[in-house]
């Protein structure tokens, strides 16, 4: 090794080539490792769906998924969460440049979507429930209950953390470490828009066709 | 408090009393031991709450150590079963007793003991190989660590309150569902696994991270030590196999506790499914073991042979063809099942082919010995130990996967003997060759030599005596986890394998002692150099042991083992100019994230529901505690690096 | 460190130079088109029955597609390698583990017993 010191201007080219240039940008490392933490939760939920695609047709005399679903409760959810990407996608535009009142405005269109949604699957699932369709009558049920509930589940631990988000912004301001986390909360938004979108197509729009 | 009550405790099981009672007497000694010499406050600030990479990775070592030492006892109190419990003898443990034996034994070695030292290993060395300060998030490392205790300290909680699964170390349904377990034990392992599971996961994550985006500068992929890559396949596959068990595990926890039907007998549910995505996560785990063994062989095997490892590129290209090919061959864990010739035959010729990179590799440590001035220290011993027995091991692993062959061998105790080949030959050699390796970077000293190669030749001889018979036993047919068996004919196969084991203790007692000796003696064998074996990798230009921030100047990388070559062309040089680095600051953040996840863990366990929601409230409180925290780092100045570099013995910190 | 610097070095997720409402709206437009087609394919019986699954299929994934570039702007530049690679290995997974369970365990339920002898059993 030479006697460099880690001094940006002194890389020579050939260096700044072939190899990297020291540990990338924090903002990069952050964003990447979420991106990785992402990619896991999405293998995580292919396991479901294996499962799901598995026991579906396992209805032990039960009622199946012709009865039990209701496709123009579908489609409202799936704008709904397709309009909250969209928001939150504008929004963090907004905050990159540095604009905050419409910042606001965006992410509380988003909670508020999102909230919908959940709200839409809660009372969806507690009608099933309720009329002895719950998770305990059957494989089919149960692996429904386990797919949609933890796509659920998800957004309404994402909904929780864009509030805090939102907290840290009014409080602290669009600081580096806030921006950081924003863009995080983004690709995780997005991310669960996506895994709807599979949800929707082979759990729903499949089911009331089988 | 649910359903915890006295009869939780074993008071009518003496052998089950007594060990609660050591452990207690152990645990109570040591924390009256520290709290009379004043070292709660240096533990706190130095260990506990430390988020250096390099204290994680020694911890995470020492727990795999001292899970070691359980999970043996468990091996020996089996072998010594069998070993007497032929004809119409019984033994002295009941199958209710030995059931839990053997499922402990697995759960602790593979989780708690072959994990933790691998990722120790990785935590310790990669950084320091990649010439940067710290793993690319440092609290998030110290969280992974405290999780895995916290999975470690419930499942010997087992021990002393309640009882512990029954169902092996897989907890096939329907034997795990509620209907065939009621009790608690199946709950204990589900918890403590899903709870190290998310440590685990967190630690692959990290890892990737940092060796794809946090590295010296100049350092391109193919300059990267062979540890590194192996470390990433590891990584790569934890982040994508933990998923499945943690799905997997949480089905079983959701039929257990809410009646769902994911792998009961009725109402549609399909046991098969469990075994299915159980070994779709389970092969590439024994993958995420053996991958940074192959990388400490690598590193240990280059630096004694005085040579630079043969086929660089063919080795990584082997170590990213395991990786992804050990997602393509879970089958093989049940060809008896029932699935058809056209899917047996499918992945019983993925999983001979997944034989092929390692034999590449294999060979290219062969290579590397041959014609190198060989030194025999203690690491390459066991690297050359390693290459003899994961051989004969990885040449069974291949018998079984010819599908007819493995119907007459499925879960006999030829499978079993197998297993422990390659996982003692391959990742417990790695462990212990990683660790006499790395010890005198991570202490300042040298561990005793003589004391080392005891240890080796106890290991060695006692696996084949313990195990060799097991094939044999195996092709007569006796099966696994026999609490007793009618044949006396096996008897004599398995005392000699009781021997084995009794040397394996040894083997165990000697690695204490040298541990003890070392630290005893360690004036005498201080490594002032930092570069005691003379080794090609960046760590070996720190001092022993580094600086926290590892390099005051982050070194610059021109070629592979860009340290060796420095140190052939004599063009090492200490850094000129220090400027100020930032570093993180301590956080108790890991500590308390594991207290309240042992809470809720237990309370999930003995299904005392206020306790649980108040643990899991407590856990939400700190990480958003933790999250609303701004000061993270502390800056030192450059006049301090200075300062301290010149404190340094010479021979060190070359930037 | 500067920013300055030509790394290979972009974070999953950013916008090449600046993002624009332009591209999200675009995405929204895609999206709400693939979500209607996938409605209305499901709901109608303008494709072939037999083929549902896999129309429905082609259209999540395209869906999956106009998000990932137009709201993740998921890219194919020399800098977003690492995160493209990243993103492919985890559908390789998810191929393997779905695909692979989906044809072991339709294989094995193919060898199990007849149904109605299995109902028998339960009972």
């Amino acid at each position: 090794m030479t006697a460099q010191v880690a001094d940006a201007s002194a890389v020579p080219e050939e260096v700044a080539r072939a190899g990297d240039d020291g540990p990338a940008p924090v903002r990069v490392v952050v964003a990447y490792g979420f991106w990785i933490f992402l990619l896991s939760d999405i293998i995580m939920f292919a396991a479901l769906f294996a499962t799901y695609a598995v026991l579906n047709g396992q209805t032990a005399g039960g009622p199946s998924a012709r009865h039990l679903f209701d496709i123009r409760n579908v489609a409202i959810e799936t704008l709904c969460l397709l309009f909250s990407s969209y928001t939150c996608g504008l929004g963090s535009l907004f905050i990159a440049r540095r604009r905050l009142r419409p910042f606001y405005v965006l992410f509380g269109m988003t909670f508020v979507l999102g909230a919908i949604f959940l709200g839409l699957e809660i009372h969806e699932f507690s009608g099933m429930v309720a009329s002895g369709a719950g998770p305990s009558r059957s494989a089919f049920l149960s692996s429904f209950f386990a797919l949609v509930g933890l796509h659920g589940t998800h957004v309404t631990i994402g909904l929780l953390w864009l509030l805090f988000n939102v907290a840290q912004v009014a409080a602290k301001g669009p600081r580096p470490f806030v921006l950081r986390r924003l863009h995080c909360f983004g690709l995780f938004w997005h991310a669960l828009d996506i895994i709807w979108v599979a949800v929707m197509s082979l759990v729903y729009l499949m089911g009331v066709r089988a | 408090m649910g359903r915890l009550g006295w009869s939780a405790i074993p008071f009518d099981n003496p052998l089950q009393m007594g060990a609660s009672a050591l452990v207690l007497v152990g645990a109570l000694a040591v924390l009256i031991l520290v709290t009379r010499k004043g070292w709660w406050p240096y533990l706190w600030r130095e260990w506990l709450t430390s988020v250096d990479h390099k204290r994680i990775g020694v911890m995470y070592v020492l727990l795999a150590l001292v899970l070691l030492c359980r999970g043996f006892i468990d091996a020996l109190m089996m072998r010594s079963q069998q070993a007497v419990a032929a004809g119409g003898a019984m033994g002295y443990l009941p199958p209710e007793h030995y059931d839990q034996i053997f499922s402990a034994h697995g759960t602790i070695m593979i989780f708690f003991m072959a994990m933790p030292f691998m990722i120790g290993l990785m935590n310790f060395a990669v950084p320091l190989q990649l010439g940067v300060r710290d793993v690319a998030f440092p609290v998030l490392n110290a969280v992974s660590f405290w999780l895995t205790a916290s999975g470690a300290l419930l499942v010997n909680l087992s021990l002393i309150v309640g009882n512990f699964a029954r169902t092996g170390w897989l907890a096939y349904p329907p034997l795990s569902e509620i209907q065939f377990s009621p009790d608690v034990g199946v709950d204990y392992y589900l918890w403590a696994l899903q709870i190290s599971g998310i440590g685990t996961l967190l630690a692959g994550i990290n890892l990737v991270t940092t060796i794809l985006k946090v590295r010296a500068p100049g350092m391109s992929y193919m300059r990267m030590p062979i540890f590194c890559w192996t470390a990433l396949a590891s990584n790569l596959l934890i982040v994508a196999a933990f998923p499945i068990l943690t799905a997997t595990f949480g089905m079983l926890l959701l039929d257990r506790y809410v009646g769902m039907h994911f792998f009961t007998n009725d109402a549609g549910g399909n046991p098969m499914l469990y075994f299915n995505l159980i070994w779709a996560w389970g092969h590439p785990e024994v993958y995420i073991l053996i991958l940074p063994a192959f990388g400490v062989f690598s590193e240990v095997i280059g630096t004694f042979a005085g040579k630079a490892v043969f086929g660089y590129r063919s080795m990584v290209m082997a170590t990213m063809a395991i990786c992804v090919l050990s997602f393509m061959v879970w089958l093989h864990h049940f060809f008896t099942m029932g699935a058809g010739a056209d899917v047996n035959a499918f992945f019983g010729i993925m999983t001979m082919i997944i034989a092929v990179p390692t034999g590449v590799k294999i060979f290219n440590w062969l290579f590397t010995l041959y014609r190198g001035r060989i030194r025999y220290e203690v690491p390459v011993l066991w690297a050359v130990g390693f290459i003899i027995t994961f051989t004969i091991g990885g040449l069974t692993g291949v018998l079984l996967a010819v599908p007819p062959a493995d119907f007459v061998l499925h879960n006999s105790l030829f499978l079993v003997a197998h297993f422990h080949n390659v996982i003692i030959g391959g990742v417990l050699f790695g462990a212990m060759a990683g660790y006499n390796y790395w010890f005198p970077k991570a202490f300042g000293f040298t561990l005793d030599r003589r004391l080392g190669l005891v240890s080796f030749w106890c290991w060695l001889i006692g696996f084949y005596l313990a195990f060799m018979p097991l094939y044999v036993l195996g092709l007569l047919g006796m099966t696994r986890r026999m609490q007793h068996y009618a044949d006396p004919g096996w008897q004599p196969y398995l005392i000699v394998a009781e021997a084995g084991a009794v040397i394996i203790l040894c083997g165990i007692i000697a690695t204490v002692a040298q541990l003890v000796v070392s630290i005893r003696s360690r004036e005498r064998r201080r490594d002032l150099t930092g570069d005691p074996w003379n080794g090609r990798t960046l760590e070996w230009s720190t001092a022993s042991p580094p600086p926290a921030y590892n390099f005051a100047v982050l070194p610059r990388v021109d070629s592979l083992d860009s340290f060796w070559r420095a140190k052939q062309l004599g063009a090492l040089r200490s850094p000129t100019r220090y400027e100020a680095i930032d570093v993180p600051t301590n956080s108790p953040n890991g500590f308390i994230t594991a207290f309240f996840a042992v809470i809720t863990g237990f309370a999930l366990i003995w299904h005392i529901w206020w306790m649980a929601w108040l643990g899991l409230g407590c856990a939400l409180l700190t990480l958003v505690s933790f999250g609303w925290r701004e000061r993270t780092e502390r800056t030192i100045s450059g006049e301090q690096l200075r300062a301290e570099a010149r404190a340094r013995p010479a021979g060190t910190d070359f930037g | 460190m500067g920013e300055q610097k030509k790394t290979d070095h972009r974070a999953p997720g950013d916008a090449e130079g600046e993002g624009s409402i332009l591209t999200y709206t675009a995405g929204l437009g895609f999206a709400l088109a693939l979500t209607a087609a996938s409605f209305i394919v499901s709901q109608s019986h303008l494709l072939w029955a037999p083929g549902l699954a896999v129309g429905l299929a082609v259209l999540a994934i395209a869906q999956m597609g106009v998000h990932l570039v137009f709201f993740l702007n998921i890219g194919s530049g020399p800098d977003n390698t690492n995160t493209v690679l990243a993103l492919a290995f985890g559908i390789l997974i998810v191929t393997l583990v779905v695909s692979g369970s989906l044809w072991i365990m339709a294989n094995l339920n193919g060898n199990m017993m007849p149904g109605a002898v299995m109902q028998e059993m339960q009972k």
